[in-house]
């Protein structure tokens, strides 16, 4: 300021009509500033952070409730009723309601000898099946733009990332929908030990990081393609799931791991359940299809990060997660990445700590890290208010739901995230989608988000056309050409938007949205920068 | 682009000035540029199984670590494609047996980080970065190269194929990113001028999100310039049959039209093989046989470009020596570099041969690494680009000096 000043004496004498020019300027925009609605930048930040952005109407409902009442609203996610347009949509997605077992038997590839009867038989079967992946999608972004809990859709969102796995590597595509259902909606919110023992015992993951192979050599079990020690998910579960990659490991624990893992795997096809019940005991098995097959475990002692194991076989793995999910390097690990999403990229240490703290205090209840995160001095410091890049999922999702149209139709969100390169459980590689600007920020990003506000503003996106809906498909799993045709929607009025948004537009972009023609107003609010940050 | 394509285009755009005044790839115009060097980076994300690429089959330890997965000897049924005395090349591999017949591919074996992580997530960074161990360090060394690189203004005359920006390309020079697949070219609503002109004025500062934006507009018009029409000819509806052969092909149209992009990215996926590898088919086979497609259809498209262009292609680590439990490999150490290009003196396989048993394992299970990457990267720079010993070092700091096997890989 004094620099400043300074500035001003030494320039006035040369430029004292341009500093009245500029003082007057400056005066003008306080006064509009002062007369312009005032924003509502603590909802915004609530909205955009716990939830993915607000619908009309969000920012005077939370006003009215208060933000202490919204937190611990959506900390208890139960305690929120879903509306039943929503139920009733995700009703009907009947294959999220069966367990992995079910869906293998349902619309599995046909066994051997029905494929050498009939050429066409597993084609059929990888086609009849891609309905669980649609549902999957369906159920996923119509909670995320619809329903009112929306910190657990959050949560989920991110607990996939961060236990990610691929719809499209091997049976994966027949379990995706059950590996969220089951695995990780449930727990999003509960204990991290839970969480991680649910993923680990899926057969989504066991399949996509290959342990269901994993073998002890020379055991009973090990022939074939299962012969052998496989290191993919030892080395993933500490690397990305709890550890961190400095966490402390080294390769010996890499494969002491995997060998403690051995015979953690999957019943597979031909292996009928009530016999392997007889043969190895009850409780080997769960009803998401999970099962250790003594035969193939190691049973040789082993010393895991520094301690040697008490327990043996089946119990040998659930003690190495408990080591897993109590060390102190999973709480930091798991700290800084809630509090990048939540917080900053590049997060203040202080909240790391404070929420490794909590994280150690509370043995890993997740629900308990939240509500410290929350009110978190750093969580509301102004500074990182808008400044984290949206994700094209969270992009796309916010704009929508900003428009508050309603969706019945979800494969135009689909297609976007998938052209901004994050294709829903697309993801191939197990570390998941960042959350960073530096991930996702770059020149074709920004003339496609362009792009999709303009369609999404004018109503051309055929948000409203028929659901996917099984029935329609045809014996040979062709869909049939649907006789709905959508109805053009109203373009979205920009009055509304705004005050959707709180009035807590920039005075950069309220000034080119008012230079512009009416109908671009709308599309330029939601591809704006303004917009483009969370 | 020539002059006329260039004027025609700053007058059809609403925003000429922002054509001119902009700094990236998309926006410069090339004529007066002499320097018609290029580079390409093609990365393999994931840890391809180098042993199974550039197989060593008088390495008898080979066979005995890989008791079903080894790739045949040459003169075997499905055996290797003989290079030398040493080595093969995988059989999935012979569409680029020509250009390793021609002298224009080589190989270096045994070459990778000298860090020793086998987190698929770290090696890659380090690569990108070529600081080894240096997890922090925020550009990628393809960005540190355009920094020095000459030219008329700070401008990046990159482009990486794909809905986003590598590590290897992020930094303070603006670069391109542009999926090229068949979509590519369908009309978009920024292509109406008047909504382009309302976006515009949004985005006019200096800002990250504007310079992207304005890059992203130009390199959209530089993509419909060069190649609608050609496209529109030439492939109506023709599916590829395989890999990146769309995104190759019209990659190396636009850089054979195109000699201010100096610089190109695209990254594969796909080659982190756990279980059921394959020897001769099978997964990594399938892999291999669209990455062989896709680079000779590149270096078709690139013409007569193709003798200034150097092709990189590398992955972040190779895979362990002995094949595991499931008929696939675990993380490993040292894998195969590929080189190619006009300048390459290929047909040679570089790099010190570790050997592939007991003593000689890296860490008692995977091949060593007798050549550090940045060597390959370095001789590589120099020779394409001309860069002294002080840039050189600012593109990849303190890396290792090069042997002189290493620098005979290019001709000076």
């Amino acid at each position: 300021m004094v620099r400043f000043n300074q500035t001003l004496t030494r320039a006035r004498a040369r430029l004292f009509p341009f500093l009245l020019l500029f003082l007057a300027c400056v005066f003008l925009a306080s006064i509009v500033h002062a007369v312009s609605i005032p924003s509502d930048l603590r909802e915004i930040h609530l909205l955009n952070r716990l939830a993915f952005g607000p619908r009309p109407g969000d920012i005077e409902r939370l006003k009215s409730i208060g933000t202490e009442e919204y937190i611990q609203e959506q900390l208890a996610p139960k305690s929120i009723s879903l509306p039943e347009s929503l139920t009733a949509k995700l009703d009907g997605l009947s294959t999220l309601r069966l367990r992995a077992p079910e869906l293998f038997t349902e619309y599995g590839p046909p066994s051997a000898a029905a494929q050498k009867g009939d050429k066409q038989a597993a084609q059929r079967a990888r086609q009849r099946a891609r309905v669980i992946v649609e549902q999957a999608t369906e159920a996923r972004l119509l909670g995320a733009v619809e329903s009112p809990r929306q910190l657990e859709e959050v949560m989920v969102n991110f607990w996939f990332n961060h236990f990610n796995i691929f719809a499209q590597k091997g049976l994966d595509y027949l379990w995706i929908g059950s590996f969220e259902e089951e695995a990780i909606r449930p727990h999003a919110m509960g204990r991290f030990r839970d969480l991680l023992g649910a993923t680990a015992k899926h057969p989504a993951m066991l399949f996509y990081l290959d342990n269901w192979q994993n073998t002890a050599p020379g055991s009973p079990g090990a022939r074939g393609q299962f012969k052998g020690l496989n290191e993919n998910y030892a080395r993933e579960l500490m690397e990305l799931h709890t550890l961190g990659v400095d966490g402390g490991y080294t390769q010996d624990d890499v494969i002491t791991l995997a060998r403690i893992l051995t015979g953690w795997g999957f019943r597979r096809p031909g292996q009928p359940l009530q016999a392997l019940r007889e043969l190895r005991g009850q409780d080997l098995f769960e009803t998401n299809g999970f099962f250790f097959d003594s035969n193939r475990h190691d049973f040789s002692s082993k010393v895991f990060l520094g301690r040697t194991l008490r327990s043996s076989g089946i119990r040998e793995g659930e003690e190495a997660l408990d080591i897993l999910a109590e060390h102190p390097s999973t709480a930091r690990h798991i700290s800084y990445e809630l509090a990048q999403y939540f917080v900053s990229d590049d997060p203040p240490k202080s909240l790391v700590d404070r929420l490794s703290k909590e994280f150690l205090d509370s043995r890993g209840n997740i629900r308990s890290v939240l509500n410290t995160l929350f009110h978190s001095p750093e969580f509301w410091d102004e500074q990182y208010f808008g400044k984290k890049f949206k994700t094209p999922y969270e992009y796309v999702i916010s704009a929508v739901r900003a428009s508050g149209y309603p969706i019945t139709n979800t494969r135009p969100l689909l297609g976007m995230m998938g052209q901004l390169g994050m294709p829903l459980y697309g993801c191939l590689t197990p570390d998941g989608y960042k959350n960073t600007r530096v991930a996702w920020l770059n020149p074709n990003a920004m003339t496609q988000r362009v792009n999709y506000a303009v369609a999404l503003a004018s109503g051309r996106l055929p948000l409203n056309q028929s659901p996917i809906n099984t029935t329609e498909q045809t014996e040979n799993g062709q869909r049939m050409p649907s006789g709905d045709q959508a109805i053009p929607l109203e373009p979205i009025d920009t009055a509304t938007l705004a005050r959707t948004l709180g009035n807590a537009l920039s005075a950069e972009t309220r000034a080119s949205v008012k230079e512009s023609k009416p109908q671009f107003r709308a599309a330029l609010i939601l591809g704006s920068r303004d917009f483009m940050g969370r | 682009m020539d002059r006329r394509d260039f004027l025609k285009l700053a007058v059809l755009s609403t925003s000429g000035l922002l054509l001119l005044d902009g700094n990236g790839w998309a926006a410069r115009a090339t004529d007066d540029d002499k320097n018609h060097k290029r580079l390409v980076v093609v990365f393999l994300r994931g840890a391809a199984d180098g042993l199974n690429v550039v197989v060593p089959y008088s390495d008898s330890s080979y066979y005995v670590s890989r008791p079903t997965i080894a790739v045949p000897r040459p003169n075997e049924s499905g055996g290797a494609l003989r290079l030398d005395g040493h080595f093969g090349l995988h059989p999935a591999l012979t569409s680029v047996m020509p250009l390793w017949e021609k002298g224009t591919l080589a190989f270096v074996h045994a070459s990778g980080s000298p860090d020793p992580s086998r987190s698929h997530f770290d090696a890659q960074d380090f690569m990108e970065t070529a600081t080894p161990g240096l997890a922090k360090t925020p550009d990628g060394w393809l960005n540190r190269l355009l920094g020095v690189l000459p030219g008329m203004r700070s401008s990046s005359e990159a482009l990486s194929v794909g809905p986003t920006l590598p590590r290897i390309l992020s930094g303070p020079i603006p670069a391109a990113n542009l999926p090229l697949g068949k979509a590519g070219t369908r009309p978009t609503p920024l292509d109406r001028p008047e909504i382009q002109a309302a976006f515009d004025r949004l985005y006019t500062g200096n800002d990250p999100l504007s310079v992207a934006y304005r890059e992203g507009e130009a390199s959209r018009k530089k993509l419909l310039a060069e190649l609608t029409e050609e496209m529109q000819m030439a492939d109506q509806g023709a599916p590829s049959p395989v890999g990146f052969a769309d995104e190759a092909k019209n990659l190396g149209r636009l850089m054979a039209r195109d000699p201010g992009l100096k610089v190109a990215f695209i990254a594969l996926g796909g080659w982190d093989t756990h279980i059921n590898q394959g020897s001769v088919q099978g997964q990594l086979p399938n892999r291999l046989n669209a990455l062989g497609e896709s680079l000779s259809t590149f270096v078709q498209a690139l013409g007569s470009a193709y003798s200034d262009t150097v092709i990189l292609v590398m992955s972040e680590f190779g895979r362990t020596v002995h094949e595991n439990g499931n008929t696939g490999t675990d993380h490993g150490h040292g894998n195969v570099m590929w080189v190619m290009g006009g300048n390459v003196k290929g047909g040679k396989v570089y790099g010190q041969w570790p050997g592939l048993s007991g003593n000689e394992l890296y860490e008692g299970r995977d091949l060593a690494v007798t050549t550090d990457f940045r060597e390959v990267i370095s001789v590589v720079l120099e020779s394409q680009f001309g860069l002294t010993s002080s840039q050189l070092n600012k593109v990849i700091p303190r890396g290792p000096k090069p042997t002189r096997d290493t620098r005979e890989m290019v001709r000076a």
